[in-house]
């Protein structure tokens, strides 16, 4: 073990030795923003993810990292009350910010009712995608009810209403590659239906 | 990702002033593009400005009927706002056509006309690119080409302007407006903002660098049938392979763009006479020297298609 670490420091610093003379050094700022109702404010390298703050700063880890490019939404949370892609902006570009993960949505013993309704229509199966889809699930309801439309409103000027077709679209940018689209659909109409 | 300093500016006058004092600076809103690049290091700038604080996230009515829009207005509320759906349907249909609603939630109206191209040569850091590397060549040319463009192309680019959002805006006839580090304002038409590749193909657009965009303004609602019809790979979350922007008024009469073909979204005012026509005449001339590649020249019957599905859409 001691000769792996001492070879692995070696390999840092020799690395470091190599590098370009025009390559800055990490700059470190600080950020404050309140995550799942606490103030959190913290020392970070700026290229530091909000995904990867909830993740390895605050060791939130029910966020998942899948693509880091923006185009599965196993990443997704809610800031300020709309849901985005966590890996896709800086946690310094949140300053200030109210962020909400799984967490934060319910736990054991008090979960939110997206989560319940996902266990009840079997909305996943290996899991890694169901917090970006629930998180991003609760906001596509609020979407809804605020009014902004979709690809598949019929009418531009009509309320949207909460249909399979309108879930489908809006969830677009949520993968789950077991498949559990039909139960996640369920569970989101559920919610709905019992809110409305 | 390579480090960077980062700094935030609070109007746009001094994000213009921070950009001539560091050069190589990039802005960065929504940042769903942006760093994207960085992580792949296509994009490394040393240094960030942050617009976010500057505001620019309203929509307000101007004295002639139109809409200007402050820069910062996320996609989400520009496609959701009272005016938009009612007077611009066009634009409405083509922002919620395009990106994910959590990538709607943060994008920008000014980034997503800066947006760059989504052409894989050009995310592929191994390949040769005109537009990511000056001068490296281009390894579209003779590659997998069925995404990329099919007019205005040149030897040394044939890479497609992602957007939705920019195709009616370009069909809107939009104003983009800028300040510059010495606090002049200034307009640039949308038909003069996107550029062809030519031989510069890394320069995607006529914005100076460094200068800010603070608002796009739309002049007064054009009336007619609003149509955005947009086709892809999949069902949603896709870039176009080719859609078709189209205001079109009671006597056959209209505009067309379309997105998906070219370097900028692509109008041709001559062309749109032919409206009454119908959609064959007007691709023809439209699409007039186009030079697909064996593997995108489907796009160019796509296109003409795509037109005759979008005026039997406004014809309903």
């Amino acid at each position: 073990m001691v000769g792996s670490a001492t070879a692995a420091l070696t390999a840092v610093s020799s690395a470091d030795a190599q590098a370009p003379l025009s390559e800055p050094a990490p700059t470190l700022m600080s950020v404050s923003l309140e995550v799942n109702g606490a103030s959190q404010s913290l020392e970070i390298d700026t290229r530091t993810t909000l995904l990867d703050l909830l993740r390895e700063h605050l060791h939130l880890t029910g966020t998942k990292k899948g693509c880091d490019h923006g185009q599965c939404g196993a990443c997704t949370v809610i800031v300020d009350g709309q849901r985005i892609n966590a890996c896709l902006s800086l946690a310094v570009m949140n300053e200030g910010a109210k962020v909400t993960t799984i967490e934060g949505l319910g736990q054991p013993g008090d979960l939110h009712p997206m989560q319940a309704a996902f266990i009840k229509h079997d909305g996943y199966q290996c899991g890694y995608c169901t917090p970006g889809q629930i998180c991003s699930a609760v906001a596509v309801l609020d979407e809804i009810r605020a009014g902004v439309p979709s690809h598949v409103s019929a009418s531009l000027m009509d309320r949207p209403r909460v249909t399979n077709e309108e879930i489908r679209e809006r969830m677009s940018g949520n993968i789950c590659r077991c498949g559990a689209y039909s139960n996640i659909a369920e569970a989101m109409a559920e919610v709905a239906g019992g809110r409305a | 990702m390579r480090p960077f300093t980062y700094e935030r500016v609070s109007t746009p006058a001094a994000a213009a002033a921070a950009a001539l004092a560091r050069p190589g600076a990039k802005f960065i809103a929504g940042g769903t593009n942006l760093l994207d690049l960085m992580k792949l290091e296509i994009e490394t700038p040393p240094h960030l400005i942050d617009v976010g604080p500057l505001g620019l996230d309203t929509i307000e009515e101007m004295e002639d009927g139109g809409l200007r829009i402050g820069a910062l207005v996320t996609n989400t509320d520009l496609a959701s706002h009272d005016r938009v759906r009612r007077d611009y349907g066009v634009l409405s249909r083509a922002i919620v056509a395009g990106a994910s609603g959590q990538l709607r939630n943060r994008a920008t109206t000014a980034g997503n006309l800066l947006q760059r191209t989504r052409c894989p040569y050009f995310y592929d850091t191994n390949q040769a690119c005109n537009k990511r590397k000056p001068g490296s060549g281009c390894s579209a040319i003779g590659g997998v080409s069925r995404q990329l463009a099919v007019i205005g192309v040149s030897d040394s680019c044939i890479a497609t302007h992602p957007s939705d959002m920019a195709v009616a805006m370009r069909l809107l006839d939009a104003r983009i407006e800028t300040v510059t580090a010495a606090g002049e304002t200034k307009v640039i038409p949308i038909a003069e903002f996107h550029r062809l590749p030519g031989d510069q193909p890394h320069i995607d657009t006529t914005l100076p660098p460094g200068d800010v965009i603070t608002a796009v303004t739309l002049p007064r609602p054009l009336g007619g049938t609003h149509v955005y019809r947009k086709v892809r790979d999949r069902a949603s979350y896709a870039f176009a392979l080719v859609s078709v922007a189209a205001v079109v008024q009671s006597d056959g009469t209209g505009r067309v763009a379309f997105g998906g073909l070219a370097h900028r979204p692509w109008r041709v005012e001559t062309a749109e006479a032919a409206l009454p026509r119908g959609a064959t005449a007007v691709a023809d001339l439209a699409l007039a020297g186009a030079q697909a590649t064996e593997e995108n020249r489907f796009k160019v019957t796509l296109a003409e298609r795509t037109l005759a599905a979008a005026l039997s859409d406004a014809r309903r």
